[in-house]
């Protein structure tokens, strides 16, 4: 099989280093090769961050490249328009709709772009734009937002939901794990 | 049973199966994670040094008795390691020792992109460098074997997508190694003229053996390719961009040992090829080699000497196809890091920029002081630059600058190289006031522990280093200390330390927000029926303050209630919290 490529993207807090690990997890555990790459120290304090997960039958680079990514999960909406280059033609990207305001906006030196789901809908791209930080929150936490979009990402795959609530249980603390099947159900079925 | 592990812990993992029982280093992007790893296993006693020469000396002290060793450090801690690094090249070592580099092609989190291969040249140490975790721990493992049997330290370089990337590894027991006797050798480990003058010799000769032992060994190997129009040398990371692309299209010689190189195997390679490319990141360190030894090859001329590769860059170079994607014209607003809210730095910051004030940084998270709205930092150069360059700067004005110059520099820089600085201030006497950001963690790295913060890599309590005494000690006479959350305390203060005409040093004292025991007051009320937007409140740059409808608004999932931005606004929007406006 074909390397497949997904991407996490998001602002630097906003749980993407959980996302990865969950998804290494689960493809691992279907027999696939899996490289995870993620950028730590500066970058994660609020910045720009993404990361790559890549898995078939022989995976050698870690990273993702322009037009090569099969799904993007974007955490926050101007990240998923910074990175949308980096999608397959035939590619979808899956994003919460929430915005946070990057610094350069913050002191006005420039404005959050308006009518971003728009416009790149008008790219001809498969986009999947919806509020997961509101379903996040009616789980029970606003910091579920990575599992809502987990569940979401889940409608692009065939693993069970037994496969999936797997990787969770390894993934989140036993404390956290009602409220994150919660959230998972929740993006899945929204 | 395979697993997905991280480079950096892959290394750790090897390092324990390799009998692997004492780890000294210094914390470092991408290094770090190694030492951390490392100090989960029981077996290995693991503590973090207060810089990297001091790791290296107290690793090297280690393989002295007779204990597999190691130390990890980023590309430009070895700068700091680099003086007993090549005199530990000559005495070899007692049991096995191991230097840990991980450079930073592409400067994610780094102030240069110097490329650690030319210190294994330049101090003779051998260097492996494994291209994902499966290799790092194999590469433990025989670096240590290399290391005892050649009686040299051996370098194992990392770079950041090795580090921090997780790929498929299998675990493997460990092999306890018995401790070796340490023998007293005067002709070995007494490195004065007479004795390293006999020694010199022995390190051209162990050379000369490792390269016969580089043309054998298991880690530089060929790949068959179905064309031999073009052979391509890689290594690191570079050998998986080149296998993305071309697959078994031409044959890869991939090296795993990149010093010393060999010297017959790239030249049969080489003539089983029509043309060779060397595919290597930052500086030409395998291709120099190629044609040092009658090997034509191209490599830098075509892939440049900047940054990181990735397959596209790879596939452009090579003239295969190149996939593209479709962008938005829309112009996308950068998202550079920030300091936190509730980061304890923003509010000296703040008052060293209000207060018009040349300031010589240094390395940490608080370098992001030097971004806008603060924009407050003059230089930022190494660990420690601060503390002596603010001397040089008001020695060299004579007195032109003093009480217009300040130094910041963190805890645990301090502890690793700016005391030295202060020493200097004190011992030549410079009108200079230095700030020491005392959050009582090291910041960027992602929280470890250090000399002033009271507990020990392990995260038992430790000897605590008192920075008022230290710095009394050293002859500063005035030591003040202030809370960063308090603006019109730090205003004050720093006008006063300024204005004495005798050395000082502020601490700033407040621990980092993001510490699991620090206590927050929960996010800031506000009233925005009184707000003018005036704005005051955003020149602080706190992500979690900004403007809806020319009010102000907070972001409650970030904001801690510090308090800071109350203390700018002028018409009670805010819910007073702490300290006088």
């Amino acid at each position: 099989m074909e390397t497949r490529n997904i991407m996490i993207v998001g602002v630097g807090g906003q749980g993407t280093l959980l996302a990865s690990k969950l998804l290494g997890k689960l493809l691992l555990g279907k027999g696939y090769d899996v490289k995870v790459s993620e950028v730590h120290g500066m970058s994660q304090r609020g910045g720009s961050v993404v990361t790559y997960v890549r898995y078939g039958d022989k995976v050698y680079s870690p990273v993702i490249d322009k037009g090569e990514a099969d799904v993007i999960i974007s955490f926050e909406m101007l990240e998923a328009a910074r990175w949308v280059e980096y999608l397959k033609p035939d590619g979808v990207i899956i994003t919460n709709t929430q915005q946070v305001n990057p610094m350069p906006v913050i002191i006005g030196a420039c404005d959050y772009p308006e009518n971003l789901v728009d416009k790149i809908k008008d790219l001809g791209v498969k986009l999947d734009a919806f509020d997961a930080l509101s379903l996040a929150e009616q789980a029970g936490s606003s910091k579920a937002v990575n599992i809502v979009l987990m569940g979401r990402l889940s409608k692009f795959f065939d693993f069970t939901d037994e496969e999936w609530l797997l990787a969770i249980e390894q993934s989140v603390p036993q404390k956290f794990l009602e409220l994150n099947k919660k959230a998972f159900a929740l993006g899945r079925e929204f | 049973m395979k697993k997905l592990m991280l480079g950096n812990e892959a290394v750790a993992r090897g390092l324990y199966e390799a009998g692997c029982s004492f780890v000294s280093s210094y914390p470092g992007t991408p290094s770090t994670e190694i030492t951390e790893y490392a100090a989960k296993y029981e077996e290995i006693y693991a503590e973090w040094a207060p810089n990297e020469k001091v790791a290296l000396e107290t690793a090297f002290g280690a393989s002295l008795a007779g204990k597999r060793s190691f130390c990890g450090m980023k590309h430009v801690g070895v700068n700091v390691a680099a003086d007993p690094l090549f005199t530990v090249a000559y005495t070899g070592v007692n049991a096995g020792l191991i230097i840990g580099v991980a450079d930073d092609p592409g400067m994610h989190s780094s102030q240069n992109e110097q490329d650690s291969r030319h210190y294994a040249i330049a101090s003779k140490i051998p260097m492996l460098e494994p291209s994902d975790s499966a290799e790092s721990i194999a590469f433990v493992r025989e670096a240590f074997e290399i290391s005892e049997k050649f009686d040299t330290p051996v370098f194992l370089k990392m770079c950041t997508r090795v580090a921090h990337s997780q790929s498929v590894i299998e675990e493997s027991d460990r092999v306890e190694i018995a401790q070796k006797e340490y023998v007293k050798d005067g002709a070995k480990y007494i490195m004065m003229p007479g004795n390293a003058k006999k020694r010199h010799p022995f390190v051209e000769e162990r050379t000369n053996a490792l390269i016969e032992y580089a043309e054998t060994a298991f880690f530089n190997r060929v790949e068959e390719g179905k064309e031999n129009t073009v052979g391509i040398i890689t290594s690191s990371t570079s050998y998986h961009y080149v296998k993305e692309v071309c697959g078994d299209k031409y044959p890869v010689l991939k090296l795993g040992m990149i010093n010393p190189l060999p010297v017959n195997k790239i030249k049969d390679f080489a003539k089983s090829v029509e043309k060779v490319i060397v595919v290597e990141e930052l500086d030409g360190i395998i291709e120099s080699h190629c044609k040092n030894i009658g090997v034509d090859v191209s490599g830098k001329e075509l892939f440049g000497l900047l940054g990181e590769f990735s397959q596209n860059i790879v596939a452009q170079k090579l003239g295969e196809t190149v996939p593209s994607g479709k962008a938005l014209a829309e112009n996308i607003p950068m998202r550079p890091p920030v300091m936190c809210a509730g980061c304890p730095h923003r509010g000296l910051f703040y008052t060293l920029k209000k207060n018009k004030l040349t300031v010589l940084g240094d390395i940490g998270c608080y370098t992001l002081g030097a971004v806008a709205p603060l924009n407050a930092i003059d230089t930022t150069i190494c660990m420690g630059a601060s503390v002596s360059s603010l001397h040089g700067f008001n020695k060299a004005n004579q007195g032109k600058t003093d009480g217009k110059t300040v130094a910041v520099i963190g805890d645990s820089t301090f502890m690793h190289s700016g005391v030295t600085g202060l020493i200097n201030i004190a011992y030549n006497d410079s009108n200079s006031t230095v700030i020491i950001l005392d959050n009582s963690i090291t910041g960027m790295t992602g929280h470890q522990q250090n000399p002033t913060t009271g507990y020990n890599l392990k995260g038992d309590p430790a000897s605590k280093i008192n920075l008022e005494a230290l710095c009394h000690s050293v002859g500063i006479n005035s030591v003040r200390v202030v809370d960063p959350y308090n603006l019109s305390e730090c205003d004050t203060v720093i006008k006063e330390e300024l204005g004495k005409n005798e050395p000082s040093v502020i601490i700033s004292r407040r621990p980092c927000a993001l510490l699991k025991y620090v206590k927050h007051a929960g996010p800031i009320k506000t009233n925005t029926d009184k707000c003018v937007g005036c704005k005051m409140c955003m020149q602080i740059g706190c992500p979690a303050v900004s403007m809806e409808n020319g009010k102000v608004k907070i972001d409650t999932t970030l904001c801690t209630g510090c308090g800071v931005c109350s203390q700018m606004c002028k018409f009670d929007v805010f819910e007073s919290v702490k300290g006088d406006k």
